[in-house]
C-alpha cells in the first residue's frame, strides 16, 4: 500500500495526544490521564476502547470531538465541509472551525441526553439534520424513522423528553447521533440501559454506519456488542505515560 | 468560509471608571451567525463590555468595529451621532435585562413593534399592523393584547414584546444583557425556547451576558469567562463548562448546584 493509499483509508487520525486534569479548587492536583497517545482510525472501521473504569476512555473520546482540551497532541479528522475539506486538527482548530466540523463530519452520542426544556423528542432527532439544510419536513420524517426503529412509541414523539424513562431518553439521544450520515462517529456507552431488543437495534444502525464508510470510536462496556460491531480493540491501560 | 472578515472586532477594548478597570484590554472577534457568551460573577465587567461594544459607552481605549454594510470594518466610535443611532435601531438590536428600559413603557404592544420598523422607513399602517401582528406571535405574545400598554404586562410578556421590538428589523446582531434574569424558571425555560429558536431560524449573530452558566450552554456557541474586568477564559461553550482550564472558571463551573 503506498502512502497515498494509506492516506485516503484514515478518516481520524490522534498524534501524540497528552491529557492531564490541573484540578485549581484542589490545591492543583494534577491528574494525568494519557500521554504521547496515537491512534488511526479507517473509514468503514470501528475501534473499541477499552480499559477499566478510569484509564480515561471518555477523556479520549471527549477529546476527539473537542469537548476536553488536550494540553499536547493533534486530533486530526478529514472533513468534507461546503468551505473545502481537507484534515483539520481538532485540536487546534478555531471555534468556528470546530462547530462547522461538528456540524458536518463528526457525530457524538453522549452517555446521557441534555434535555431541552419544551422541545419535543422529534425535533430533537431532527435539529441536526435540518441544521445542515435540509428540509424541516424531511429531517423530521428521517426523526420519525429513527425513533421507530428504536421503538420510541408514536406517541411519546411531540413530547419533550424530560419525563421519559433513562433507556427513553437514551434511545432518542442515539436516533439523534444517526440522524445525520457523519463520515465519523464517535459512541460513548451507547446500548449501557437498552435492553436486548434495542441493543440489537444499535448494532444494526452501527454495521450500517461502517458499511457507507463512517469511522466509528466507542466504547461497549457490553462484550457481545463490542465483538459484534469492532474490528479492534483500543487499550487504554496501557497509555497511561508519562504525562 | 476559509477565514471569514468579522462581524464585530474588538482590539485592546479597556474602560476606567477613575482608578477601577472595569474592562481591561479586551480583544476578540465575532463570526456572522455566532453567539458569543460572556459569563462571570456581577461586577466583573460584563455589563460595561456590553455597552462599550453596543456604542453607548465610548471606551477608554481600544477600537470597537462593526462589518458596516457597503462599508466593511468601520470604527463605530468614528461614525457621527446620528449613525450610530440608526445603527442600533437598524441592523443591531439591544435587549435589556430590565424590559422597561428597552421598550416605551406607554405606547401600545403593537406600537412598540411598529415604530421600530418605521425607523428603517415603512410607511404604510396596514403592513405596518401585520408585521407587528406576525411578530407578537412569533413571541408567543396573545394577539388580543396587541393594543395593550407594556405597563399592564407580566415581566415574561414584556422581555418577549422587546425581543418582538428588536428583532422585527432583522438585525444582523442582537446584544443581550441577562434576557431571562428576573424571570420565574418556567417563564425563563419557555424564553429561553423561544430566544434558541430565532437565533437559529434567522441565522443572528448575538453577544448575551450572563451569570446563569445554563443559560450560557443553551444559547451560546461560544463563552468568555470574566474576572475582574479580564477575560480569563475562552473557548467552545460545551469546551469551557466541561473541561475549564482556568482556576476561576473552575470554581464557577463547581458552584453550581446540579438539580
Amino acid at each position: 500500500m503506498t502512502q497515498e493509499d494509506n492516506e485516503s483509508a484514515a478518516a481520524i487520525r490522534v498524534e501524540n495526544l497528552t491529557k492531564t486534569f490541573v484540578l485549581h479548587v484542589q490545591g492543583g492536583a494534577r491528574l494525568p490521564v494519557f500521554a504521547d497517545l496515537s491512534l488511526e482510525v479507517a473509514a468503514g472501521e470501528c475501534v473499541a476502547l477499552y480499559g477499566p473504569s478510569g484509564s480515561g476512555k471518555s477523556t479520549l473520546l471527549r477529546s476527539l470531538y473537542a469537548n476536553y482540551k488536550p494540553g499536547r497532541g493533534h486530533v486530526w479528522v478529514r472533513h468534507a465541509g461546503d468551505s473545502g475539506g481537507g484534515w483539520i486538527d481538532m485540536a487546534g482548530a478555531p471555534p468556528h472551525r470546530v462547530l462547522e466540523v461538528r456540524r458536518r463530519t463528526v457525530g457524538y452520542v453522549s452517555q446521557f441526553l441534555r434535555v431541552i426544556p419544551r422541545v419535543p423528542a422529534r425535533d430533537i432527532v431532527a435539529e441536526p439534520l435540518h441544521a445542515l439544510g435540509v428540509p424541516l419536513a424531511d429531517a423530521r420524517a428521517r426523526a420519525e424513522a429513527l425513533l421507530g426503529r428504536l421503538n420510541i412509541p408514536a406517541a411519546m414523539w411531540d413530547l419533550a423528553p424530560a419525563t421519559f424513562s433513562g433507556g427513553e431518553q437514551q434511545r432518542v439521544n442515539i436516533a439523534r447521533g444517526f440522524a445525520v450520515d457523519y463520515p465519523v462517529l464517535l459512541l460513548d456507552e451507547p446500548t449501557a440501559s437498552l435492553d436486548a431488543g434495542n441493543r440489537a437495534v444499535v448494532v444494526d444502525l452501527i454495521h450500517e454506519a461502517k458499511a457507507r464508510g463512517a469511522a466509528v470510536v466507542g466504547i461497549f462496556h457490553d462484550d457481545e456488542v463490542r465483538e459484534a460491531v469492532a474490528e479492534r480493540v483500543f487499550d487504554l491501560s496501557k497509555e497511561r505515560g508519562a504525562a | 468560509m476559509e477565514t471569514p472578515s468579522p462581524l464585530l472586532r474588538v482590539r485592546n477594548l479597556t474602560q476606567a471608571f477613575g482608578p477601577l478597570l472595569a474592562c481591561a484590554d479586551i480583544s476578540f472577534e465575532l463570526h456572522s451567525g455566532e453567539v458569543l457568551g460572556v459569563v462571570g460573577e456581577s461586577g466583573s465587567g460584563k455589563t460595561t463590555l456590553l455597552n462599550c461594544l453596543s456604542a453607548r459607552l465610548t471606551p477608554t481605549n481600544g477600537i470597537v468595529e462593526y462589518d458596516l454594510r457597503g462599508r466593511g470594518l468601520t470604527d463605530i466610535y468614528a461614525l457621527s451621532e446620528p449613525e450610530r443611532r440608526l445603527l442600533l435601531r437598524t441592523d443591531w438590536g439591544v435587549v435589556m435585562q430590565n424590559p422597561r428600559d428597552g421598550l416605551r413603557m406607554n405606547v401600545s404592544a403593537g406600537g412598540n413593534v411598529g415604530e421600530r420598523l418605521m425607523a428603517v422607513g415603512a410607511r404604510h399602517y396596514g403592513a405596518i399592523r401585520r408585521e407587528a401582528e406576525d411578530w407578537l406571535a412569533k413571541v408567543e405574545l396573545d394577539l388580543g393584547r396587541m393594543d395593550d400598554k407594556p405597563k399592564h404586562f407580566s415581566g415574561g410578556m414584556q422581555q418577549r414584546l422587546q425581543i418582538a421590538r428588536n428583532l422585527v428589523t432583522k438585525p444582523r446582531l442582537v446584544f443581550m444583557d441577562e434576557p431571562t434574569g428576573g424571570l420565574d424558571v418556567s417563564v425563563q425555560a419557555r424564553l429561553l425556547d423561544l430566544l434558541r429558536g430565532l437565533v437559529r431560524e434567522l441565522r443572528l449573530s448575538a453577544i448575551i451576558v450572563t451569570h446563569d452558566l445554563a443559560v450560557a450552554r443553551l444559547l451560546a456557541d461560544r463563552l468568555m469567562v470574566m474576572k475582574d474586568g479580564k477575560v480569563v477564559e475562552t473557548g467552545l461553550t460545551d469546551q469551557v463548562l466541561d473541561d475549564p482550564h482556568h482556576p476561576y472558571t473552575q470554581l464557577l463551573v463547581s458552584s453550581v448546584l446540579q438539580v
